[in-house]
């Protein structure tokens, strides 16, 4: 069981530098506070104090905004890729 | 279609099959917003903004107009402005493409740069500090103004109805939400079982740059509860489709149209639509704009990708 996370410029100071780091769970919540153990102060970039996710952090997995799916329960399997973006402002618009 | 002035020529675009492109079973169209007169979907939003705030007196000759946008918003408003005699100041990231700089020139449109690092979050910033310290310039504020919004429930979402009354799921960019909230919300009303799904290009490092994430920002105008999904779509994938919609389709578009077609392709399974579903693409724009990206050279689509990948959206 390993997922792929991929992790943006501004969140690297966590995990030494590495844009992909590999992790476990079978929920996105899973997969972040085992990040957490390897990579500390990551979960709290992620995650707010009501356990919910930032606003302005979007989390997908295989490309699809977890807010749309199971949002931080979102069910994660071996293989599957776990990207982290910062909400940005609309491209040409 | 005759009009007394460029304003009244924006809208009703044509709707056309991409037979070749829809997975077995489907069909997917798009909404050709580059057949407006400055070729893309913003003369609907730029002439909405423009009437909202005659109606509400903040405009008169000689009014300063001022806004953040990469590019469309801008080309967009300076035909909306220049025959009603207002001057126009539009911010944008200073890695914006030559074309667009060099059309906004040619309008006579100000220009003022803010750092490429920070991408159009970064113009949002400087349009938001440079507004505030002048009483004498009106910032319409595309990505805030529910005027944005309102041009696609009043004009793109009745069009499509009017074109394809069963359209089972319509795809459209991000942006600033204006399109797939205002169309969006006018198909759910139509018919509630419409899917509304989001197109997010994902951009290069340098775009989501080193800023902090609590300067994060989300459209105001951006209705989230209208959303049903949103994807994300890599360069490849979107250069990918962008190149199979001109050699296969004959149909010349912007990579954001590549994007959505991506999505529409990958919402065509019976798991999320049913089988015979019309899937409707909102192409923003042509692909003129963006020839000088590199983006249909000849040549490797894998290479291509990795080579434009912090450039591709810029």
């Amino acid at each position: 069981m390993s997922i792929d996370v991929r992790v943006p410029t501004v969140l690297r100071e966590h995990t030494g530098g590495e844009s992909k780091v590999t992790a476990q769970g079978s929920t996105l919540r899973e997969v972040i506070y085992d990040l957490e153990t390897r990579h500390p102060g990551l979960k709290e970039r992620l995650v707010d104090d009501s356990g919910g996710l930032h606003r302005f952090i979007n989390l997908y997995v295989n490309d699809e905004d977890v807010r749309y799916l199971g949002g931080i329960e979102t069910p994660t399997e071996d293989g599957d890729t776990v990207s982290i973006l910062p909400a940005v402002a609309g491209g040409s618009s | 279609m005759r009009a007394p002035d460029i304003s009244r020529a924006v809208g009703d675009t044509p709707l056309v099959g991409v037979p070749g492109l829809a997975p077995e079973g489907y069909e997917i169209y798009l909404k050709l917003e580059g057949h407006n007169p400055t070729g893309s979907v913003k003369d609907r939003v730029a002439y909405y903004l423009i009437e909202d705030a005659e109606r509400r007196g903040l405009l008169h000759t000689g009014s300063r107009i001022l806004e953040p946008t990469s590019g469309n918003t801008g080309i967009s408003l300076a035909a909306i402005c220049a025959p009603r005699g207002y001057k126009l100041t539009c911010v944008m990231p200073e890695n914006t493409s030559e074309e667009r700089t060099t059309l906004l020139r040619a309008y006579n449109v100000d220009i003022v740069y803010s750092p490429a690092a920070e991408g159009s979050n970064g113009a949002v910033r400087v349009a938001r500090e440079m507004a505030e310290g002048d009483p004498d310039v009106h910032m319409p504020f595309q990505y805030g103004n529910p005027a944005n919004p309102r041009a696609h429930y009043e004009t793109t979402g009745p069009e499509i109805i009017r074109d394809l009354p069963d359209v089972g799921a319509i795809v459209a960019g991000l942006g600033t939400g204006g399109t797939l909230t205002g169309a969006g919300r006018r198909l759910k009303e139509h018919d509630p079982a419409t899917k509304v799904f989001a197109a997010e290009p994902e951009y290069g490092d340098l775009v989501y740059g080193l800023r902090n994430l609590d300067e994060g920002f989300v459209p105001p105008v951006l209705d989230e509860a209208v959303l049903d999904g949103r994807i994300k779509v890599d360069s490849r994938n979107a250069l990918i489709a962008t190149r199979r919609l001109v050699s296969e389709s004959g149909v010349f578009a912007g990579l954001s149209t590549g994007a959505a077609v991506h999505v529409a392709q990958r919402i065509c399974t019976p798991r999320r639509l049913p089988s015979g579903s019309k899937v409707v693409v909102v192409s923003p724009d042509g692909g003129w704009k963006y020839l000088s990206t590199g983006a249909y050279a000849a040549g490797d689509v894998d290479a291509l990708a990795e080579e434009l990948a912090e450039t591709l959206w810029a």
